[in-house]
């Protein structure tokens, strides 16, 4: 009978360690909702900061976060595509390659403060580009290749020898295959992996504080020749994203309304990620029923 | 000339084109490798001018617990040690790892062996909702919610290094978990069966066969929670209180390496003593995490015999 209760008492303490981590994930999305969700309004959301005074919004963090995403996707994409299709494909079994896989693995588990403050040595300070979005968005990019890269590979090992052979077959390049037939495949995969590490990518700070910059110059909405300073477009301002507005205004804020601030961004940071995480499940479904044809 | 001889030996479309992805793939490849390299060879060159331009010594700096690069010793040295900001990183990521193992191993198991297909889905949802939630707004948390709590059930200012350990338990626990997921799944199914045939209970199969065969994956996913802890820099440094000072105990304001670093980089000349400093500490992360990797391929070797 000892053995017996043992069992249930281990079981029962089990399930109550993964109550907990339930209720801890229930605490702080509800934690930074409701703290957050009210100070949300479309003022908030479009009107630019305020350092000294109240009742300013994080219009312009909010866009920079969006235009250095879509600039550090259209950078790491293709390399992480070629990447992934050397990986899969390409790659013969030898000694360079298992110092390529060496690479990614380190660069993937590097703080990314480290990357960040590599970005600030060589863009910022060495190319002498200053604070900017580019610098910013090509640190990002070191951030987000390693993970993109495992996901892509990943995504078009999962692909059966089969299609392979088939593509071969038909007197195909090995190129063409890849490119025509093993990657629709792999799409829905590679998709999901991408609007995941988006998701990442828009909540990054500390690779972004000395690359990107801390500061938020008034843009102005109606001038989209990117090579205006005052554009939205422009690639060499400096650019505060919301992730670092929370941390700035948490460790250095002046404005009476910092609390108030911090916590409307970090649910709107959290209904973005929110957003990706699920939209990356639904792009993934639809898109494998698409290609597929499975139901 | 024969046409078809042209044809046979001039090279084909497909061989062009297959020449042209490989040269498109390897180029790719090569520029990511460039990445790490030109990291560590940036790094390193900024963070040992410190002890080549600046002459300080290295035990100096690793033991040392004065840390105030403007001013200077009798000698007329720098007063480099970095000790204090070690000690704090270690004490967070042990802190916080300690803290997570064993919800980590608890959720896993949940996850595997307890839970119906419903309750597995619900964790594994939960697990990547904690991965995605950015480490800024973990911070803001830990300055809203832990660092409170701290000051009124442990005493002290709330900032210290207990309440940058509970933040960083929550965030390396979905990492944790789900390696430690992984390594229980790679169990051979046979394992678990002989054992339950032979009349064990649940509890006695997780504990003395799944356990067992899975430890080294277990060890793997400590580590790289571990990692995770000692790199994270903003999540950290907001609750930590950024005293760089020997750590008087777990509620007394202390430093990471990382915090430090977010802090002070901004603030210091480029080529000053000061800021090769710093970079000195960058290197410290950086080698570290090689470290971290290092000790996970170990494990990874040694597990597999």
């Amino acid at each position: 009978m000892k053995t017996k209760l043992q069992n249930n008492i281990a079981i029962t303490v089990i399930r109550i360690i993964a109550a907990l981590v339930v209720l801890i994930l229930a605490f702080l999305l509800g934690d930074i909702l409701i703290s957050g969700v009210p100070h949300i309004s479309w003022h908030f959301l479009t009107a630019p900061s305020q350092s000294f005074t109240s009742g300013g919004g994080i219009g312009v963090q909010l866009f920079n976060s969006i235009y250095l995403l879509i600039l550090t996707l259209i950078i790491s994409f293709p390399i992480s595509l070629g990447a992934g299709i050397f990986l899969s494909e390409y790659a013969p079994k030898n000694f360079f390659t298992a110092t390529v896989r060496m690479a990614i693995e380190v660069l993937s588990s590097l703080p990314s403060v480290v990357v960040g403050l590599f970005g600030f040595l060589l863009f910022v300070v060495q190319m002498d580009m200053g604070f900017s979005i580019l610098s910013g968005a090509i640190a990002l990019t070191f951030f987000n290749l390693p993970l993109l890269t495992r996901n892509i590979e990943e995504s078009l090992r999962s692909v059966p020898d089969l299609q392979r052979e088939a593509g071969l077959a038909l007197g195909l390049s090995k190129w063409k295959t890849v490119t025509k037939i093993i990657l629709p495949e792999a799409l829905p995969g590679i998709i999901t992996g991408v609007v995941l590490g988006a998701g990442r990518v828009f909540g990054e700070a500390a690779a972004l504080i000395y690359t990107a910059g801390q500061s938020a110059t008034n843009i102005n909405f109606g001038n989209w020749n990117p090579f205006n300073s005052t554009s939205p477009l422009n690639l060499m301002r400096p650019a505060e994203t919301l992730a670092v507005h929370i941390w700035k205004i948490n460790s250095e804020g002046v404005m009476p309304d910092a609390a108030a601030v911090s916590a409307g961004s970090s649910a709107v940071l959290i209904i973005a990620v929110l957003i990706f995480n699920f939209s990356a499940r639904l792009i993934g479904n639809r898109l494998y029923r698409k290609l597929t044809a499975t139901k | 000339m024969d046409p078809i001889k042209n044809k046979i030996q001039s090279t084909s479309k497909e061989t062009r084109q297959d020449i042209i992805g490989k040269i498109l793939s390897y180029s790719c490849i090569a520029l990511i490798v460039i990445v790490v390299l030109s990291i560590f060879a940036f790094v390193a060159s900024k963070g040992l001018a410190t002890f080549i331009v600046n002459k300080a010594s290295i035990s100096d700096f690793l033991f040392g617990t004065n840390w105030n690069p403007i001013a200077t010793d009798k000698a007329g040295n720098p007063l480099l040690g970095a000790l204090p900001m070690i000690t704090g990183s270690f004490g967070v990521t042990i802190l916080a790892v300690i803290f997570a193992a064993p919800f980590a191993i608890g959720t896993a198991l949940y996850m595997t062996e307890v839970a119906s297909k419903k309750g597995e889905k619900l964790l594994q949802s939960v697990i990547e909702l904690l991965v995605g939630i950015p480490s800024v707004v973990y911070g803001f948390i830990g300055l809203s919610v832990v660092v409170p709590f701290v000051r009124i059930h442990f005493g002290g200012s709330g900032y210290g290094i207990l309440s940058g350990a509970f933040v960083l338990f929550v965030m390396v626990l979905p990492t944790v978990t789900s390696m430690t997921v992984d390594s229980l799944r790679a169990v051979p199914r046979y394992y678990k069966e002989a054992s339950l045939a032979l009349g064990a209970t649940k509890w006695q199969t997780i504990y003395k066969v799944l356990l067992r065969s899975a430890t080294s994956g277990i060890l793997t996913a400590i580590i790289f929670g571990m990692a995770r802890a000692f790199g994270e820099a903003l999540a950290v440094q907001m609750v930590i209180g950024n005293a760089a000072i020997m750590p008087k105990g777990l509620l007394a304001p202390a430093s990471t390496l990382t915090s430090v670093l977010t802090m002070g980089i901004g603030n210091t000349v480029m080529g000053t003593v000061g800021n090769n400093a710093l970079w000195s500490l960058a290197l410290m992360l950086l080698l570290m995490s090689l470290i971290f990797n290092i000790i996970v391929r170990f494990i990874g070797r040694k597990g597999r015999m």
